[in-house]
């Protein structure tokens, strides 16, 4: 496929070096300089990876998975970070001990690697063929046309349709999937011995990842690439690891093959991840539906009827709206009192937009009635009245809390706002939230730097609860979460939802997560509601060919399960953004039974 | 293209006609006469009253404005009333000297400004980034008249680089350009200090330093382009600070440019001048940022002209 020998620093592999490491790790520490001195992040670390092989290093945040893959790569953030102590041999060279002039000659050539954010991975202003054929020209005496050809080799080897046209495209002109193709073509263009994946498909939609693990499978296969792949995602490991590496603290905890480390955990840090990992089938294992049709059922806390969010695109002479982003058409659903309806989809689908409009933070067309009243019609101070029943949580706990305000006042602002009780009531309720989140009260003082994400979450959770709302949203409230901090948030959000007797509105890609939470879940593509049902109706009778999609694409954490082929996408999800007068069809939905409705297909 | 250009230039033209009503109106609101600075201090009543009335000064401020309107649309910008030389004339004849001046001056505040705020976001935290950010606030807060004087100091008398003063060579530009740029060399080496320092965190310049670019192609293929869109929109807006640089400038330098014809017209109330200096000036802050504008798409292609 693609030329040998062209590569200015790599050597050829003679046969009987296949089974010789690639590269060997021993006694690797990386310290960070902090305020309080220097602090190891990995601590005398050692691995080995053999050729052609796939090491997967598991481990939650701050274990020092990322760290170590930036050592390896000579890229660590600097001055702060440095490798204080060990050895990263790549064949018989040091790559800790290299200068950086030789590092550059190894940094994509013989070591590659991909990132976490297609979306931001790529330079905004150069062209998709700039950056290929840069990365080319960096290592071989290739050029002009030359190295365009081995661009247009390296887009089709990773399987980017009509890759001689996509040269000329800028990023933001591509989704991120394909975005995520580019870097793993500019990755593996010049056939680098060891690529290193960096949580490569964390960012990316579950149907799309399936894809991109595959390609990198097979990629690896034709190309004999050793790949590090660092995730937190066990059931990636499952689909992927030949062997595994757990980190924790900087350290490594175990390593094993992957059967040793899925059957036969040896440590219990181990065994508490593998535990942690939501599991699909868990859920409704764990809690059998309620019945879904009590007797006498209580008004709905929400009723949306016809919900519609569209944008206007501005273009042509003045500025006249020629085009529309249909984000959100026609949503029809309702949450009763202490129920947990999901909205489910890719990015996009409009779940999000759905939740905002709900929380009165977007203008839209169509009826939303909260507790029975309908919000179109009331004055300002009648909705804001009503607007405390809906409270939100959202996805990252670093960004939606004021940094320079204490959380106790954080959590104190919504009872202000609405002016509820006096400050030493108001005070109070907070601390008497502060323990039920499994905070103490004097934390109150303090500020949201001081907190992990984990317990900056369960401030969101307080501040939501503070009015005791009806129904709180939570947009995509524990995606950022490690998997066991996302377990003990998620059984916290359950419990409260039996004590106080709220609704859920939880939107989420991860369907493993959905299966566990949900009473309902709606099931959205293209701002349409396509299947919605019960969690058991959902995931036990699929029916709509997205949803079972959507299911099919979710990795197994089980070795054992591995597939072979992911579901493939046909083609790209289409657009939202459609002409004026020319709105898309409404899909009507068909109930084939117990209130099971899906879209005809 | 043409028709993003068209409204443009539509809402030039409205731009255009708000700035010459609240000018005149200022001017007509002004407590200084201009018949008094025209007739002298020994005029009887009697021939200030003719002037007045020969000049239309006597009419209400609706029928003043809509005659210099009217004018103003067939081009005439009227006449000066101490020189009596067309305005449209004399501006034309000192217009090439300002811009002489100010393309100088950008070109001075890019060089300079630039290549401080790469050097400084480069070497952040270094003795050299403070050196390079002390001397940018120096840049920024000394008064044009005192740098002007200092470098017509050391440069024309002290080591004879330059000559004193006048208009003529490129010699001549160089030190009132310098004069005029660094203010705004200034602003930018922050600008660029601050705006490079964020792009060299993005992702993509480690995406660049893990695909084993050479540093020079990671800073000036990757970085400059994606730091300097904030600096190339403050561009057009500072072709409108340039106005008020260029009266102090052109008379610390006896630059014959409208800067100084400006300043003249000023201390005698020679109105249609004033005007006509006013309009000229906010043409070219409209054209500046209608150029920012259309230049930015060329640098991030995200940009689209609507």
């Amino acid at each position: 496929m693609i030329a040998n020998g062209i590569k200015s620093g790599a050597a050829t592999v003679a046969p009987d070096q296949a089974n010789s490491p690639v590269l060997t790790v021993s006694g690797l520490t990386v310290s960070v300089r902090g305020d309080e001195g220097e602090r190891a992040v990995v601590s005398n670390l050692s691995f080995v990876l053999a050729r052609g092989e796939t090491l997967c290093i598991a481990g939650e945040s701050g274990s020092g998975k990322s760290m170590t893959s930036l050592a390896v790569m000579g890229l660590l953030p600097q001055p702060q970070a440095r490798v204080s102590t060990g050895s990263i041999l790549l064949g018989d060279i040091d790559l800790a001990a290299l200068s950086e002039k030789r590092m550059q000659t190894i940094r994509g050539n013989r070591v590659a690697m991909i990132f976490q954010e297609p979306m931001t991975s790529l330079n905004p202003v150069l062209s998709i063929g700039r950056q290929l054929v840069e990365a080319i020209e960096a290592h071989t005496n290739l050029g002009g046309s030359a190295a365009r050809t081995h661009a247009i080799e390296a887009l089709k080897a990773v399987r980017i349709p009509e890759a001689e046209s996509r040269l000329k495209q800028f990023p933001h002109e591509l989704s991120g999937g394909m975005r995520q193709r580019v870097m793993i073509a500019m990755a593996l263009a010049l056939k680098p011995d060891v690529l290193i994946a960096d949580e490569p498909t964390t960012a990316l939609d579950v149907t799309v990842q399936g894809e991109v693990l595959e390609l990198l499978r097979d990629l690896q296969r034709e190309q004999g690439t050793a790949v590090i792949l660092i995730t937190h995602d066990m059931g990636v490991v499952a689909e992927m690891a030949d062997r595994v590496i757990v980190m924790r603290n900087g350290r490594m905890v175990e390593q094993g093959t992957i059967t040793d480390i899925f059957e036969r955990p040896q440590v219990d840090y181990t065994r508490e991840l593998l535990a942690a990992v939501p599991k699909m089938g868990a859920g409704r294992a764990a809690a059998p539906a309620r019945s879904p049709e009590e007797p006498a059922r209580p008004a709905a806390v929400a009723e949306v009827r016809d919900l519609h969010v569209r944008f206007d695109l501005h273009g042509g002479f003045f500025g006249r709206v020629t085009h529309r982003v249909h984000a959100v058409e026609g949503v029809n659903f309702s949450i009763g009192p202490n129920e947990t309806l999901s909205l489910v989809g890719e990015s996009g689908c409009g779940k999000s937009t759905t939740a905002k409009a709900l929380a009165g933070l977007l203008p839209y067309s169509g009826d939303i009635a909260v507790g029975g009243r309908n919000l179109a019609g009331l004055g300002r101070d009648e909705r804001k009245a009503v607007r405390r029943d809906i409270q939100m949580i959202f996805q990252d706990p670093y960004a939606s809390l004021d940094p320079r305000m204490r959380v106790g006042d954080l959590v104190a602002e919504p009872l202000l706002i609405h002016s509820v009780g006096t400050p030493k009531e108001r005070t109070d309720r907070v601390a008497a939230l502060f323990e039920r989140v499994g905070l103490t009260a004097d934390q109150m003082e303090r500020y949201p730097h001081e907190f992990s994400g984990g317990q900056r979450q369960r401030i969101c959770i307080a501040r939501a609860l503070a009015l005791r709302p009806k129904l709180i949203i939570a947009d995509e409230s524990v995606s950022a979460l490690d998997v066991s901090v996302q377990a003990r948030v998620l059984k916290l959000l359950k419990e409260l939802q039996s004590e106080f007797g709220v609704a859920y509105l939880f939107i989420s890609h991860d369907m493993a997560v959905v299966e566990n939470i949900s009473d309902k879940v709606a099931v959205m593509y293209l701002g349409q509601i396509v299947e919605m049902g019960t969690r058991d109706q959902i995931f036990a009778y699929p029916r709509h060919p997205y949803t079972k999609r959507l299911i099919e694409a979710v990795p197994v954490p089980d070795p054992a399960r591995r597939r072979t082929r992911f579901a493939r996408l046909d083609s790209e999800i289409a657009s939202p953004i459609r002409r004026v007068g020319d709105p898309p069809a409404r899909l009507s939905l068909q109930d084939v039974g117990g209130g099971h409705l899906v879209a005809a297909h | 293209m043409i028709a993003y250009l068209t409204r443009r230039l539509i809402q030039a033209a409205f731009i255009l006609l708000g700035v010459s009503i609240i000018t005149f109106a200022l001017l007509y609101l002004l407590p200084a006469d201009p018949v008094r600075q025209i007739a002298g201090r020994s005029a009887t009543p009697q021939t200030v009253e003719s002037i007045r009335q020969q000049l239309g000064l006597d009419q209400p401020f609706i029928v003043q404005y809509w005659r210099y309107l009217t004018n103003l649309l067939s081009g005439d910008l009227g006449r000066s009333y101490i020189q009596r030389s067309e305005v449209t004339e004399l501006i034309v004849s000192r217009l090439p000297a300002s811009l002489i001046l100010m393309v100088g001056a950008i070109l001075c505040e890019l060089a300079i400004g630039l290549s401080m705020g790469l050097i400084a976001a480069v070497k952040r935290g270094s003795a050299t980034d403070q050196t390079l950010m002390v001397g940018s606030f120096i840049g920024v807060s000394a008064p044009q008249f005192v740098v002007g004087l200092l470098l017509l100091y050391v440069f024309a008398v002290q080591l004879g680089w330059f000559p004193i003063g006048g208009y003529g060579t490129w010699r001549h530009a160089v030190l009132p350009s310098l004069t005029l740029g660094i203010l705004g060399a200034g602003w930018y080496s922050r600008m660029m200090r601050s705006s490079m320092i964020d792009v060299l965190r993005q992702d993509y310049i480690r995406t660049a330093r893990a695909k084993g670019l050479a540093r020079g192609a990671i800073l000036f293929r990757h970085a400059l382009p994606n730091a300097i869109l904030p600096v190339v929109a403050m561009i057009g807006i500072d072709i409108g600070l340039f106005m008020s640089g260029i009266v102090v400038v052109e008379s610390v330098f006896g630059w014959p440019g409208i800067g100084q014809l400006a300043w003249q017209a000023i201390q005698r109330v020679d109105i249609p001048i004033i005007m006509g200096v006013t309009l000229v000036s906010a043409c070219a802050i409209v054209l500046g940022n209608l150029l920012a504008d259309i230049v930015a798409p060329f640098i991030d292609p995200r940009i689209k002209l609507r």
